[in-house]
């Protein structure tokens, strides 16, 4: 794969995204989403990668939406390039499991490409912020929606009405980030992490992921319906067979992701 | 750098802040609080600065803020924002303080006081000259506490004497600013900054990546419960463990010499 705004690396089981604008803090532009979207389904289908990275740099993780790209838009224009949400989409879609390594501003935009994956790292000098409102518009990425789940509506709204930063420390006490590490580590914590996932068998982190996605979307008689039913489904996998039977042989299963 | 009411001097790595409006016992007024702010950024961003000193000129250390700008416009109607000011004033001056990767020693030549007691509160060691005096003196004013003092003094003195000396506003000497845990060392007053300098020397040819993660991970644990702390050294051991001086601190064990620190 060769991109030109973002640059993968495949890393034996698991897989890095970085956003490469490094003079505009990784702000992302309608090619950079397109390269994201491209990658993260290319991946999600390459069988020998089980866990995605997506990070940037120490000084920013992504700055937000490219302002210049979108200051003389028409309402027609966003809504039939619709450059961002098409590719979030795409990123939504992906059944592996997708983790956000945050380190410095991670704004409007890059704060919903963040909160768009399963899980999230962050360094200690990272900054959130839904910005939008100072440029007179609101998060159009799905921050409006994924926000107050992360963090509870009156925080949410107080973030997205003033626009002010959010410290990482602040983001880990709101749930919003898993973990945050000091700066040095953040990038090899998330990697450690992706590594560990890539070992476990694959079919259950895929259903796993998946049903705890349904409790964010699903009324819970149906979250709990939808759970039973894949968990019922995994009985037929051999990995299943494998895990208990190692379990009580006391050694460590041989997963073959089927 | 030149600055109207900061003397700032470096050299042998060492950056020497001294607080320079004696006629007003090195308060703080607008243009000191700029000024400091300055010299925090330039302190942080200069490699070859890797210990800091904070002394003041004439008899006083500092006397916190300068009242008269408060007087002049506490009776104007728009009055003043106590938590604005703070804010954007001495939050910003001690937090910075405590991020800098870099030691910071407070020379306390005189009195330190309100703002002033803060200031050296928040730097990571106090040497005292046996002229230094200590005072909270916000209550003096009927204020409460600001500027970190409500954060270190308890930890640094203990919750008991803490109080006493915030409700009663004594004065506390250098010997017993000494005895409480206020201050690690205590100078003639003719030897305060050459001895401070000497060591502020050393510090500068100490590994500073490593001073720098240390105070690191004491911040953290200040806040932090056991377990939190624990994972956190870790990780900052971790990334201590990757650095130069390290390996030149192992190596020279091994060789039996002393090591060559290069900060990094």
């Amino acid at each position: 794969m060769t991109f030109e705004n973002i640059i993968v690396t495949i890393d034996g089981a698991i897989a890095l995204i970085q956003l490469n604008r490094p003079k505009v803090l990784n702000a992302l532009n309608g090619k950079l989403m397109t390269e994201l979207g491209d990658a993260v389904e290319e991946l999600d289908q390459n069988d020998a990668v089980r866990c995605i990275i997506i990070h940037g740099s120490e000084r920013a993780f992504c700055a937000g939406a490219d302002i210049d790209q979108m200051k003389s838009a028409t309402p027609l224009v966003m809504l039939q390039s619709a450059w961002i949400n098409r590719n979030f989409d795409r990123l939504r879609k992906a059944t592996k499991p997708i983790i956000a390594a945050v380190s410095g501003y991670c704004l409007g935009g890059g704060s919903e490409l963040a909160m768009a994956c399963d899980i999230v790292i962050a360094s200690e000098s990272a900054q959130f912020a839904q910005p939008e409102i100072n440029i007179g518009i609101i998060p159009g990425a799905g921050g409006t929606q994924r926000l107050p789940r992360a963090i509870g509506k009156s925080r949410a709204l107080e973030l997205i009405l003033t626009g002010k930063f959010m410290s990482a420390k602040e983001a880990e006490a709101r749930g919003l980030v898993s973990r945050v590490v000091p700066v040095e580590m953040y990038l090899e914590e998330a990697k450690t992490l992706a590594r560990e996932i890539a070992t476990q068998p694959p079919v259950a982190v895929r259903f796993a992921k998946a049903a705890v996605n349904k409790a964010y979307e699903l009324p819970l008689t149906e979250g709990l319906e939808f759970e039973s039913r894949i968990f019922h489904i995994l009985f037929s996998t051999e990995d299943q067979k494998e895990g208990m039977a190692a379990f009580l042989e006391k050694r460590k299963p041989a997963w073959k992701g089927k | 750098m030149t600055y109207s009411t900061l003397l700032y001097d470096k050299t042998d790595g060492v950056a020497t802040i001294t607080l320079q409006r004696p006629e007003k016992s090195n308060a703080f007024d607008e243009t000191m609080i700029a000024e400091m702010l300055d010299a925090l950024r330039a302190v942080e961003r200069d490699a070859q600065v890797r210990a800091i000193v904070v002394t003041g000129a004439g008899k006083h250390f500092c006397a916190g803020q300068d009242l008269s700008v408060f007087v002049e416009r506490g009776q104007s109607p728009e009055g003043i924002n106590f938590a604005a000011h703070l804010r954007k004033t001495y939050n910003v001056i001690v937090s910075r303080i405590r991020a800098i990767e870099k030691p910071f020693i407070a020379a306390v030549n005189g009195a330190a006081a309100g703002a002033g007691l803060g200031l050296a509160c928040a730097c990571d060691l106090r040497h005292a000259s046996e002229q230094a005096r200590f005072r909270m003196a916000f209550i003096g004013i009927a204020l409460a506490p600001d500027s970190g003092t409500a954060f270190w003094l308890p930890r640094l003195v203990g919750l008991g004497r803490a109080t006493e000396m915030a409700l009663t506003n004594e004065l506390i000497d250098a010997n017993q600013a000494l005895q409480y845990g206020l201050v690690n060392r205590v100078f003639k007053p003719d030897e305060l900054l050459p001895r401070t300098r000497e060591f502020a020397i050393q510090l500068a040819h100490a590994p500073t990546k490593g001073i720098g993660l240390t105070k690191r991970a004491l911040n953290y644990g200040l806040t932090a419960d056991l377990d939190a702390t624990l994972e956190y050294e870790a990780l900052v051991q971790e990334i201590a463990g990757h650095t130069a001086d390290h390996l030149e601190g192992v190596k020279a064990f091994v060789e039996k010499r002393a090591p060559e620190f290069k900060g990094k």
